[in-house]
């Protein structure tokens, strides 16, 4: 499309002839290819990668200024240097690996069994108005408790072992997934409900190829709000007796005023959620292939 | 193919609606959609039912599809009064309604309780290859034209072999091409399956090409206007001097007499 414009354009100010605007033309044959070069660029590969990281990149830049000028003490915030260099310590000590493994357990465990529950109370909820009716003043009670205000309960219930920081990720995942599990089987399409009692499919049937295939979208979101919040609740589950794990780094750097180890805990949970994200992203563009994206202009 | 069709197939059979009315409740007031309603659809007719936006006429497939219940009257297939859906009826939907995430093929088996069985498998491919979709069984819908998935919907409605088929305003959101195209592949399966049909439209010629008889509804509330045999000759031609003047007398039911209609023919 693009060299079809520029190709037209070219072959006007040439059409011109006379000597005297012939510089003219010129001129502007030489500026539109630049204005080409510059489109080209703008839709390049290289461009979007640069689009991606510049506004990381600067932030880091003004980090690394603010730490070098003094404008902010040290022990405050350290610079990205330090920080990278107490990472890379961690890294290389095999420590990292460690923390990263544990947290990473306790997560799964957590999340899983929210995922699991959260699915079939999710079901049942959207599908009976019954069970919505019992169930529904316990979870809207319940829903705006912060899972760091359980932890007194969680030590005293399960000790401060394993449970009790599984119990914390997994009440932080588990409210989100039920909700969007509901959210998506209520808005079933009634035209296809429609559709159900006139080829009067099975009760069964109607769950298993309507309601869920149609809230697969709403239960994948649900999915990805909860394992960000079971990893936003790591830190809070290892506040009780944790020797290991990454919310263990910030607890400890906080404890022995190491800012630096501090970060690089926080660096750790944000990479690994960031993952975790773009792999049930990635799951769900296979799970849901029908679903016409909006991806933005 | 097609011989196999005729064999298995019962045939149409003979629908009554007796004294259908229809009532709505809209915000808080009581809303006569349909009145009195009084039709004979003999077994194999084809009947179109016409009006203008808003009369009634889909509320009544509805009712005969079983998705709404009459206020008063009842509704007979067979001298069957009818309670509810069945697969006796199959409805062809305004839009294709395909299930987005099944292929055309599991769209079609949707129909059937148990598909696996070697009779519903040979019943889906025989409709797929009715409807002209041979080869694209593993295609989604996202993936198919406007008229292929209303194929794919016929097919669907077709294949539990009904005694009358159901259309509500089946082509109205397809390209006037399209739409002539799957007209004639309706008349096409008319006449090898001879079920029952009822199309409702609010495209006159439509409703002649197509049918034995046009029901024409009044506006709000709904009463049977008027009934207009189409005794012309099929294959039927659009520009032919007797399909003007059928879609002269129906056009002059909904518009006033001096409003002359441009006669394209003459």
């Amino acid at each position: 499309m693009m060299s079809k414009v520029s190709a037209l354009e070219i072959t006007r100010p040439q059409m011109a002839g006379s000597e005297s605007s012939h510089a003219n033309s010129l001129q502007a044959v030489r500026l539109l290819a630049w204005r080409n070069a510059l489109a080209r660029f703008g839709d390049s590969r290289l461009s979007r990668t640069l689009q991606y990281v510049v506004l990381p990149l600067s932030l880091l830049a003004l980090w690394e200024f603010l730490c070098r000028t003094s404008l902010v003490p040290a022990v405050s915030l350290p610079s990205p240097i330090v920080v990278a260099s107490t990472l890379w310590q961690l890294v290389r000590e095999g420590h990292l690996s460690v923390h990263i493994y544990v947290s990473l357990v306790r997560v799964m465990q957590g999340f899983s069994v929210a995922a699991l529950l959260g699915l079939i109370l999710g079901v049942a909820v959207g599908i009976s108005t019954t069970v919505a009716r019992i169930t529904d003043l316990i979870v809207q009670l319940f829903r705006p408790i912060p899972p760091i205000a359980w932890i007194p309960l969680a030590i005293l219930w399960f000790g401060i072992g394993e449970a009790s920081k599984v119990y914390i990720i997994f009440l932080g995942a588990f409210f989100p997934i039920v909700i969007n599990v509901i959210d998506g089987i209520r808005q079933t399409d009634n035209r296809f409900v429609e559709l159900a009692n006139v080829l009067e499919v099975s009760r069964w049937k109607f769950i298993r190829r309507i309601v869920l295939p149609g809230a697969l979208p709403s239960i994948m979101t649900g999915m990805r709000v909860g394992i960000g919040q079971a990893w936003a609740c790591v830190v809070a589950a290892e506040l009780i007796a944790a020797e290991q794990g990454v919310g263990y780094i910030i607890v400890d750097g906080r404890e022995l005023c190491q800012p630096d180890v501090v970060i690089a805990g926080m660096i750790s949970i944000g990479v690994i959620g960031k993952l975790m994200d773009v792999a049930l992203k990635f799951l769900e563009v296979r799970l849901v292939p029908w679903k016409l994206h909006y991806n933005g202009e | 193919m097609s011989m196999q069709l005729v064999a298995t197939n019962g045939g149409g059979e003979q629908l009554s609606l007796r004294g259908v009315s229809k009532r709505f409740v809209v915000k808080g007031k009581d809303v006569l959609a349909l009145q009195n309603i009084n039709v004979e659809i003999l077994p194999g007719e084809f009947v179109s039912i016409i009006g203008t936006s808003g009369c009634g006429k889909s509320t009544l497939l509805r009712i005969v599809a079983g998705l709404e219940n009459a206020s008063e009257g009842v509704v007979e297939l067979n001298g069957r009064k009818l309670d509810g859906p069945g697969r006796d009826r199959g409805l062809v939907f305004q839009e294709h309604r395909l299930l987005p995430w099944l292929t055309v093929w599991d769209n079609i088996a949707f129909a059937f309780s148990d598909a696996s069985t070697q009779e519903a498998r040979e019943l889906i491919r025989a409709h797929i290859e009715l409807v002209g979709l041979t080869g694209f069984e593993k295609a989604y819908p996202h993936q198919l034209s406007g008229g292929m998935a209303q194929r794919a919907s016929i097919a669907r409605a077709l294949v539990k072999r009904p005694q009358a088929m159901l259309f509500d305003e089946p082509f109205g959101a397809l390209d006037a091409l399209t739409r002539i195209q799957l007209q004639q592949e309706i008349l096409r399966i008319w006449q090898t399956e001879r079920t029952t049909m009822i199309l409702v439209t609010h495209d006159i010629d439509e409703a002649i090409y197509l049918a034995d008889r046009v029901l024409i509804l009044s506006n709000r509330p709904g009463t049977l206007k008027k009934v207009v045999s189409i005794d012309l000759p099929r294959p039927r031609q659009r520009s032919s001097l007797d399909f003007a003047r059928l879609r002269k007398a129906i056009y002059r039911e909904f518009f006033a007499e001096e409003e002359t209609l441009v006669d394209y023919t003459i």
